[in-house]
């Protein structure tokens, strides 16, 4: 196969792809998380302040998840069918969550009535809190495999198999972790009564956070323990969960020392950790079958053709800089504490 | 019902929802691009008041083109399983194009665009302005180029056999400039202005009709209208090239337009009809020979009909076809027709007192909507029964795992929440115009020219 810089191109394109992914984790993951804790929020004005610091950037979260989904499927077709097509369900409402989401941030301003207000800023919790309970949902189901049969057909049945206690402890990992990260967001754009209220709230979010991945960890190394072989034939990967627990506890330490950017980028170096664990539980499989292993997706079977795969390398290599630039453009705009005016949500 | 007919209506459904809304960033985003040019460059402030009023509307038909589009994207993978892994080598590329240098680019720039009116400079608001419009032009570029592959395949090889059979690419540019690409392009580009400068029209009409923000609305009506009316005039030559692409590429498809089944002989061309799909022939009016003539200016020149093809290889919906697609051509030569007509007033200086035309800017907004969806009806229905044209049929296409009920069950869920936000968005859109550009019960608030100009001309 050919290579490029000693890796072949799928494996660059798996690290595209992740690296999507990532990007996107700890971008829409703060906003998420951010809306995860709006109902906590009693008055009227903090609720607006809490809405409009992610006001500006949602948006363009969001995006990422389209390159991400863009990329897969340019990248890894089959891989890309065979997921949205088994994960249906989940899929489905997590498409539907988002359009609720979106929607509740541009509409609950534009009336006065009380009622009005309340109906979406609590859809726009309740979804902010589905989302990533279902990304998380979706990782646990790929983490333990799912039942790929023949010519990558999934042969699960029944509408709610996705639901199964495994994925429903990542789910609530991933919303716990998000909504640290979307606490600390939102402390960086706040001051006063409600900043006050954040710091009280944030501590209670790293405690279940911290509370609910250890028992996911556990429930890892007892029930998937192919998924720790990979550390075992290769131990010097075993410095990327070192990191990551080590990232993890830098949180609190720095929280508490109100250094928030810098909880921030710890936060954000966590989830980019977290799913680097991930992928080197997997890598080089992407999808394993419960069914046969025969039938497991993996990057080179998944891959379009290679020359596919170098023109879209091309691309990603101009378009990541001016990506990065416009991001970079609107995040600096937009930096401090939130300022109401006539233009805000 | 069948799967592959439940992800066929939930496909159409979803992606005729989302293509209400992009036309409309698409030609509002121009016109936002006009306004606030005009407004650097004169430093007048009415097309200031102008850019931020379009502004406004412009945030929520983009907000729900976002939402619904993200809808499109992952919808390929969840009902289109098969169609993904035959064409994801192509398809995905395009995909992933669009995302990273238009809808980057676009929502990138949007925050400026929607919130940073008091915060950066004007010149650099302009450039968000301009950054957004073109992403909104680029995305169209990546998924026009990607369903004209569909319709006419280009730049690829086939490898692999049966289940396992998929389209790869040989030469990217090729199938970027497949057969078909640039003349849809440009023709959905136009299609999209025409839609934004129709609704522009429309609520400035409906001002001047109100009596309310007079100035303001005679001097965006002006402008919106050249751009109505040369866009207006090119799509007729731009539909004119795409049927002539039509004829070389997808025959069977420009049978269907015209509902021509005799096997080779000269083909007339329909004001209007219906095809009697049992008898094969058309009822209707019409010029014979019309369409032999267009495309070879011969009135008795053969053109290839239906009955050339084997049964299942035929669109199934001839008469649909037919419609959708006689309804757009109407449509196009109603807009010509009417902006013409604006033109010619205006050019006799009595534009503002043909009320009657000025009424009916109001409903024409409605148009170039109706065109836009009746054309993909059209171009997406004449394509069938293939999914690639002449490579992958539809009923093969659609994903084995997923059941019924799961189809079913999305496609209600999809309809439900459509409804609630189709609801919404005419709601607020009728409250933003209703609410109008600035606060017009106070004087203090109106632009300095407009008071001028009312002590001018007395009204
Ligand atoms: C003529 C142009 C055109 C056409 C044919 C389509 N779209 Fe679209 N789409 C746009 C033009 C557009 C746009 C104007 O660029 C939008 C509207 C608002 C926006 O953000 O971009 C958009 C939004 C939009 C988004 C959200 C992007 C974001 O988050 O900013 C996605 C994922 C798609 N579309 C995907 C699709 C797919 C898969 C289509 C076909 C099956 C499709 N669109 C047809
Ligand atoms: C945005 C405007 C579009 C509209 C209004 C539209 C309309 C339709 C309609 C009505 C159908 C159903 C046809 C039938 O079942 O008889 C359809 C099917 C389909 N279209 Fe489009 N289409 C649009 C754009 C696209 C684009 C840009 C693509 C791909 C790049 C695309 C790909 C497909 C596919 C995969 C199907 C399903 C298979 C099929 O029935 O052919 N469409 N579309
Ligand atoms: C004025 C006369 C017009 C002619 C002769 C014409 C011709 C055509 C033809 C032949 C197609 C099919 C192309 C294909 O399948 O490859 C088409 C598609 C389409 N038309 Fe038109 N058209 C006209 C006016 C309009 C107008 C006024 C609009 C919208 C405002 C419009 C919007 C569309 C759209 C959105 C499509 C689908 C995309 C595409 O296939 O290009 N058309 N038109």
């Amino acid at each position: 196969m050919e290579t490029f810089l000693g890796l072949d191109y799928p494996t660059w394109w798996f690290l595209v792809v992740g690296g999507l992914f990532s990007g996107y984790a700890i971008l829409d993951g703060f906003d998420f998380g951010a809306g995860a804790w709006h109902l906590f929020f009693k008055k009227e004005i903090n609720r607006r302040i809490a809405l409009n610091a992610v006001g500006p950037v949602w948006d363009g979260n969001e995006v990422w998840l389209v390159i991400g989904g863009g990329a897969l499927f340019a990248g890894f077709p089959i891989m890309y069918a065979a997921l949205f097509s088994s994960m249906y369900i989940p899929f489905i409402l997590f498409l539907v969550f988002i359009i609720f989401r979106a929607i509740a941030i541009e509409f609950r301003g534009k009336e006065e009535m009380k009622w009005w207000k309340k109906t979406w800023d609590i859809l726009y919790s309740i979804s902010s809190i589905m989302l990533a309970f279902l990304l998380g949902v979706v990782l646990g189901n790929v983490l333990q495999g799912i039942a790929i049969g023949k010519d990558y057909i999934y042969q699960g049945s029944g509408f709610f198999e996705f639901l199964n206690p495994y994925a429903l402890v990542v789910g609530i990992t991933t919303l716990a972790l998000f909504m640290m990260h979307g606490a600390i967001f939102l402390l960086m754009k706040t001051e006063g009564k409600m900043y006050e209220k954040l710091l009280f709230l944030l501590k209670r979010g790293m405690l279940f956070f911290v509370i609910s991945f250890a028992l996911m960890s556990l429930y890892t190394f007892l029930y998937l323990p192919q998924l720790s072989a990979t550390f075992i034939e290769d131990p010097i990967l075993f410095v990327v969960p070192v990191l990551a627990v080590l990232s993890i506890a830098n949180v609190p330490r720095l929280a508490s020392k109100k250094k928030f950017l810098y909880a921030f980028v710890f936060s954000s170096i966590t989830i980019a950790l977290l799913l680097i664990l991930v992928a080197l539980e997997l890598y080089p499989n992407m999808l394993i079958s419960t069914v046969d292993p025969a039938y497991t997706i993996d990057i080179y079977n998944a891959a379009s053709s290679t020359k596919t795969l170098k023109i879209m390398l091309i691309f990603a290599a101009i378009g990541t800089p001016l990506v990065i630039a416009y991001t970079t453009f609107v995040y600096i705009t937009f930096r401090g504490k939130v300022q109401l005016d006539e233009t805000s949500y | 019902m069948e799967v592959e007919i439940l992800a066929r209506i939930q496909f159409a459904f979803t992606i005729a929802f989302h293509y209400i809304y992009p036309p409309l960033s698409i030609g509002i985003g121009l016109l936002l691009v006009i306004f606030e040019s005009l407004y650097n460059i004169t430093k007048n402030k009415e097309y200031h008041i102008l850019a931020k009023f379009w502004t406004k509307i412009f945030a929520l038909t983009f907000g729900i083109g976002v939402v619904t589009g993200i809808v499109m994207e992952f919808e390929f993978g969840t009902n289109w399983a098969t169609y993904s892994m035959y064409v994801g080598d192509v398809f995905g590329s395009a995909l992933a194009a669009e995302g990273i240098f238009a809808f980057a680019l676009e929502s990138g720039f949007l925050g400026i665009l929607l919130f940073g009116w008091n915060r950066v400079k004007p010149w650099v608001h302009l450039v968000s302005t301009i950054g957004v419009f073109f992403g909104s032009m680029f995305s169209a570029v990546w998924i026009v180029v990607a369903n004209s592959w569909q319709q006419t395949p280009a730049g690829y090889h086939i490898v692999g056999e049966g289940i396992h059979a998929r389209a790869e690419i040989t030469d990217f540019w090729a199938m970027v400039f497949n057969p078909s690409s640039m003349d849809r392009l440009f023709h959905v580009w136009m299609g999209a202005f025409l839609a934004g400068a129709f609704l522009i029209l429309s609520v400035h009409a409906f001002y001047l009709i109100k009596g309310r923000y007079v100035e303001l609305s005679k001097r965006a009506f002006k402008i919106t209208l050249v751009v109505a009316t040369v866009f207006a005039l090119a799509q007729l030559e731009s539909g004119h090239i795409s049927a002539e692409g039509v004829a070389v590429n997808q025959p069977a498809k420009l049978a269907a337009l015209e509902g021509h089944y005799a096997d080779s002989a000269a083909a007339d061309l329909y004001l209007l009809g219906w095809v009697d799909e049992v008898n094969k022939k058309v009822v209707g009016i019409g010029i014979p020979g019309g369409l032999s003539f267009l495309l070879h200016y011969d009135f008795d020149a053969p053109v290839t009909g239906l009955d050339a093809f084997p049964e299942d290889e035929r669109p199934g919906q001839v008469n649909a076809v037919f419609q959708f697609y006689h309804i757009m051509v109407a449509i196009g030569m109603a807009l010509i027709l009417l902006s013409l007509l604006a033109c010619f007033y205006w050019w006799r200086g009595t534009l503002f007192e043909q009320r009657w035309l000025i009424r009916l800017f109001i409903f024409a907004a409605l148009l170039p909507q109706i065109a836009n969806q009746a054309g993909w009806f059209a171009a997406e229905m004449g394509r069938q029964p293939w999914v690639v044209y002449g490579l992958l049929k539809t009923n093969e296409a659609f994903s084995q795992s997923v059941s019924a009920n799961q189809v079913l069950f999305s496609l209600i869920l999809f309809f439900c929440v459509y409804s609630l936000l189709l609801v919404l968005f005419i709601y607020l859109l009728d409250k933003k115009i209703k609410h109008g550009p600035y606060d017009d019960s106070k004087d203090t608030d109106r632009p300095l020219t407009e008071s001028i100009s009312k002590v001018f001309t007395k009204n």
